[in-house]
């Protein structure tokens, strides 16, 4: 990740996104992420698409979101994405399982923990528009 | 302003214009859904220029190399010739030198040109019949072997085109042959790096060809394939395999059965279950499967589960047109 701590002046006015480390963060961010989700009997079948490449393309685009970098989704493309999956059973539950492998996986790279926080709020502030509420 | 060419039809590009949004409002016909890329929907190559590299962001290194990228991401910075997904295939007619069974139901078919026939092992192309009758089959050999192209062409129940090629083609006759496809060939790239293949049937083809071309590379990582099939009367190129593994001390060849018969010197079992359970860990090993879809599918994930990266795992996993 960037050298956050050493340069608070100029990091400042950056982004979440560039502070986390930009595209090579986030790509290293989604495999991690991904194989903890497959792994997980709690939430795998929504996730559990046969195209795996354009599976880990939409967990790109989640984590770009979740570090407030470059995406211009908007509230109802969040809720037409999910919506087979609510119908599925998605619910609270789930969202939570996949706030813990967000964080977990930011943990494991060595991600600051108030970088963590960030993101995790960013994330949190989909929670309504993914499950559809 | 940039220039945009498809075929024979040149528009214009504005400076604060996408190529996508470009040719949307030219009225090309092209795909797209997300234009942000993420589907790949709108994946177009350059033909004569290197695309901006920020429009090649998240594409496997295969593709990147054939100068493939996403039409959404990219602001030409220079006048480009470029070729939608959906374009006309270009063919180019070949002769039958070679036509083999290679066992019970699997046939040997070389087809040589005049021309250099330009291609990456383990690409595949489209073979057409007279009447229009197209199928996808995989190239087995590599480029440097003179101006052919090696398939090996099981024979389906009731398949159309493998039923022809199986009992009326001869040597001498002319087929027509489309331009290579596909992104799941040899890199010469992190020559160290493990490499995994498996493949069932038929799929060996153009697992032969990455393998071949590997070693011609001077690869020195580890090199394992598992090639399965149910009987040993299924398999193929058995003795070569054996014989290239005593050649090469980084080479491995695992051939498995799933059936009752397992003769000495073969492995029993499927063959994705045995190579996973002969692999510890994949990190960092690259991965190319070919044969049947399910166990294509199947296996991209498993193999990215035992920890190798999505970027390295590449698979054609067309479909077999049974009728």
């Amino acid at each position: 990740m960037t050298d956050t701590q050493n340069n608070q002046e100029a990091t400042m006015s950056k982004s979440l996104y560039e502070r986390i480390g930009g595209e090579p963060a986030v790509n290293a961010a989604v495999e991690l992420f991904y194989r903890k989700v497959l792994n997980d009997y709690r939430i795998n079948r929504f996730f559990d698409n046969s195209d795996m490449d354009k599976q880990i393309a939409k967990q790109k685009a989640f984590f770009t979101m979740a570090f407030g970098g470059p995406n211009n989704y908007t509230g109802q493309d969040m809720r037409n994405a999910h919506a087979h999956l609510v119908k599925m059973g998605l619910d609270n539950s789930h969202f939570d399982a996949v706030m813990e492998h967000l964080g977990a996986t930011l943990v494991e790279l060595n991600v600051p923990a108030d970088l963590i926080a960030e993101a995790a709020a960013i994330a949190e502030g989909a929670r309504k528009d993914v499950l559809g509420k | 302003m940039v220039k945009l060419t498809i075929e024979e039809k040149t528009y214009s590009c504005q400076p604060d214009e996408t190529l996508l949004d470009a040719l949307l409002r030219e009225n090309v016909n092209i795909s797209y859904a997300c234009k942000k890329g993420t589907c790949h929907s709108c994946m177009v190559r350059s033909l004569d220029t290197i695309p901006p590299e920020a429009a090649q962001a998240g594409l496997k290194n295969t593709l990147k190399k054939h100068n493939y990228f996403l039409a959404c991401l990219c602001h030409p910075e220079q006048n480009m010739a470029i070729k939608l997904p959906d374009q006309s295939e270009f063919y180019t007619e070949g002769t039958v030198v070679v036509n083999d069974m290679l066992n019970r139901n699997t046939l040997l078919l070389i087809i040589a040109f005049k021309d250099a026939f330009e291609f990456n092992a383990g690409q595949f192309v489209n073979l057409q019949r007279a009447d229009g009758l197209t199928r996808s089959y995989s190239i087995a050999n590599t480029p440097q072997e003179s101006n052919t192209l090696e398939f090996h062409i099981r024979r389906l129940p009731s398949g159309r085109f493998s039923e022809w090629l199986h009992d009326e083609i001869k040597v001498g006759d002319t087929i027509a042959v489309s331009e290579p496809r596909g992104h799941c060939f040899y890199l010469p790239e992190r020559s160290e790096q493990g490499i995994l293949l498996v493949g069932t049937g038929t799929g060996l083809a153009p697992l032969a060809g990455i393998l071949t071309d590997a070693l011609l590379q001077g690869h020195s990582g580890p090199i394992y394939l598992f090639h399965g099939s149910r009987e040993v009367e299924d398999l193929y190129r058995i003795d070569e395999m054996r014989q290239l593994a005593k050649q090469h001390q980084n080479f491995h060849y695992i051939p498995c059965l799933s059936g009752n018969h397992v003769p000495e010197g073969f492995t029993h079992g499927r063959v994705n279950e045995v190579a996973l359970a002969s692999l510890a860990d994949l990190k960092d090993w690259r991965v190319f499967l070919c044969g049947h879809p399910e166990m294509v599918n199947q296996m991209k994930k498993l193999t990215f589960l035992k920890g190798a990266s999505s970027a390295d795992i590449y698979a054609d996993a067309f479909l077999v047109t049974p009728v």
